[in-house]
């Protein structure tokens, strides 16, 4: 169904979407897998799922074992204050990036290919944030009381330090977090409302009703829908952007040498779509093949996301480069000495050069579209940028900080058991809340579908489609 | 092609609604009706369909100016909370920084710009349209559960000056459709 005959044997179309695609069809092959029986939820479900469940177990225990002893069970302390924690902190933020960025940031620049890939992304995006957002709260080493970060009346007299980027950090995951999770849920509502249409079970029309909020497609509803949608695309973007700088000026606006530094918020925020793109490309390969997308989520789709995350890449790159040369040319001691000990240093070069080989050569077959087209070499590469994404965190945060001013300072970082098991776990709780969505929630937008597949159809947006297929001749007439 | 609905008496009945196979003959039906003079109207389709709402001759939304004031209240509101606690409330010389150090005070002001303005569009919206809202007329139209899906939907409400049961059921005929149905209130 999903193969067309082409030069080279079978070839999966190119285009955004499969041709021919009708309303009905985009609402039953999305559609069916929500609505079905759960006796008829397929094994890899559960499989998946009961890892992730799992995984989560070992979260919960990790953070009990936390919460119970104390901050003590990680391997913070004089001088790497930042370890683990905070790496993985950075790491689910990141990626917590490309899902707004895709609906947002798409939206406002009308890329067709957004639509199908846009509502597991956002999800990707609230499931990931929600990841990293307890990551500060645990490290805070009594979490209970992390309400004092917030401006409320109290009986100290004391508001927070407006002027530290911890706070700053506060409000603006927080906002990220809560204007990701509205954007989402207008966007599914009238796809909530087809289920309600669609659905026989009882227990399904009930719960589908109530979410849809009594939607009825409306043209007056759809002309202020439409207006919101845009303007919370148009807030969401510079909002994602936001995020990340700040949180790289938590590390910039600190003396320690490699971190304050200019370059940090651009720098962090390519590293966050990149990561971020890596993310939904692990995510979409296998999710379009299990659930049968492979006319909505196409190669297209693929292959813009890999030369996205190319960009991003070599945009990286070019900050590793600029925060070597602004140690040197800084002339200052501390950094020149910083930048020696990330790439030659005696205990720790490694991870320098493995996130070199991860994030800068690993990368470097996108340039070809026959790998960009290679669901499987696209895994294996977003799977590479993963670690390599993570490793960067390692060297900025963990590196950084054994060697600053002070010889008489230095130290070492060594992660312990429960730093491991609550970064492994945390996959179960983002596991977990992903798949619990596949399952319940439709994981493309089918209301934007038809509209795409209606303008597809009607309105001759196929003749770029058409050029560019004789141009590339890899399609076989139908 | 029409419904005999005799049993609705005049006083529940909610209006006209004719069911089209594709948006073209919505859009055409919708010119028609325009012209024809009929105001209270709406139109129900699974998608948003650029120029509809003109079509049915709707006013465009005023949502993105009430969204403009809410980001400029939420400005205020970010600055001038944290001017308030360093400037007047807890003045405290924090590394020779004027107390007014406003730099630092943009990253909080423009979170809350965002917050601000972002849950007034959505919330706004909702609002607007009657959301959340469990019941209404249109859902009691035969075969109203493909407006989701395929289907649009065309309804002239009784309320409309020009509404008359058989004339306006006959220029809803007289539009192509695959059916005219009563709706009840």
């Amino acid at each position: 169904m999903a193969v067309q005959a082409g030069r080279g044997g079978l070839i999966e179309t190119n285009r955004v979407i499969g041709r021919g695609q009708t309303s009905q069809g985009i609402d039953d092959v999305v559609n069916t897998p929500v609505l079905s029986d759960v006796k008829r939820t397929p094994l890899w479900w559960w499989i998946g799922f009961g890892i992730s469940l799992s995984l989560l177990g070992v979260y919960l225990i990790s953070v009990v074992v936390l919460i119970t002893t104390g901050t003590g069970v990680w391997g913070n302390n004089q001088p790497v204050a930042w370890g683990m924690p905070i790496i993985n902190f950075v790491w689910w933020i990141g990626i917590g990036h490309a899902g707004t960025l895709i609906s947002a940031a798409l939206l406002l620049f009308r890329q067709p290919w957004r639509t199908s890939i846009n509502r597991f992304a956002e999800a990707m995006t609230i499931f990931a944030v929600v990841v990293a957002g307890l990551y500060p709260i645990l490290h805070l080493g009594r979490p209970w009381l992390f309400y004092w970060l917030l401006p409320y009346p109290n009986t100290y007299g004391l508001f927070p330090q407006f002027r530290s980027p911890l706070d700053w950090d506060l409000f603006a995951i927080s906002t990220y977090a809560s204007v990701s999770v509205l954007f989402w849920f207008i966007g599914l509502i009238p796809d909530l409302a087809t289920l309600r249409d669609r659905t026989d079970n009882r227990f399904q029309r009930i719960l589908y009703a109530t979410l849809a909020l009594g939607w009825n497609g409306s043209a007056k509803a759809w002309q202020r829908y439409q207006r919101a949608y845009l303007l919370l695309a148009a807030l969401s973007f510079p909002l994602v952007l936001s995020v990340h700088s700040t949180i790289a000026m938590d590390f910039a606006v600190s003396q320690v040498p490699g971190w304050n530094n200019t370059i940090m918020p651009p720098y962090f925020v390519a590293g966050a779509v990149f990561a971020g793109f890596a993310m939904v490309l692990i995510l979409a390969i296998p999710l379009r093949k299990a659930l049968h997308l492979e006319q909505l989520i196409t190669k297209r789709h693929l292959d813009n996301a890999a030369k996205l995350m190319l960009a991003t890449g070599l945009i990286v790159v070019y900050g590793y480069a600029v925060e070597l040369f602004d140690a040197w040319y800084s002339g200052v001691e501390f950094e020149k000495y910083m930048a020696y000990n990330r790439v030659l240093g005696a205990d720790h070069w490694w991870a320098f050069w493995l996130l070199i080989a991860a994030n800068g050569v690993a990368i470097q077959p996108l340039w070809f579209r026959s790998v960009r087209q290679s669901p499987l070499a696209l895994f294996i590469i977003s799977i590479i940028v993963s670690i390599g994404m993570w490793l960067e965190r390692f060297v900025i945060v963990a590196v950084t900080l054994t060697k600053d001013f002070l010889l008489s300072s230095w130290g070492d970082y060594v992660s312990t058991f429960w730093d491991w098991s609550l970064y492994i776990g945390s996959f179960g709780l983002f596991g977990t809340l992903f798949f619990l969505f596949i399952r319940l929630l439709p994981s493309i937008a089918t209301t934007e579908m038809k509209e795409l597949a209606h303008h597809d159809a009607h309105h001759g947006s196929d003749s770029f489609e058409e050029a560019r297929e004789r141009y590339y001749g890899e399609e076989a007439r139908a | 092609m029409s419904e005999t609905a005799a049993s609705i008496d005049d006083r529940h009945l909610y209006g006209l609604v004719a069911e089209f196979e594709s948006v073209e003959e919505l859009e055409h039906a919708a010119e028609k009706a325009k012209s024809a003079g009929y105001e209270a109207m709406d139109a129900y389709t699974p998608y948003p369909v650029e120029g509809l709402d003109e079509k049915l001759g709707m006013k465009p939304t005023r949502l993105g100016w009430v969204v403009l004031l809410a980001g400029i209240t939420g400005a205020i509101l970010g600055f001038g909370m944290q001017w308030y606690s360093n400037v007047v409330f807890y003045p405290l010389n924090i590394g020779g920084k004027p107390l007014n150090s406003w730099p630092m005070f943009i990253v909080i002001t423009f979170e809350m710009t965002v917050l601000l303005s972002a849950f007034t569009a959505g919330l706004f919206m909702l609002g607007r349209n009657g959301l959340p809202r469990p019941y209404h007329s249109i859902f009691n139209t035969p075969g109203f559960d493909r407006a989701t899906r395929d289907r649009f939907f065309l309804c002239i409400e009784t309320r409309d000056e020009r509404f008359d049961r058989d004339g306006t059921r006959r220029f809803l005929e007289d539009q192509s459709p695959v059916k005219v149905s009563e709706v009840e209130r």
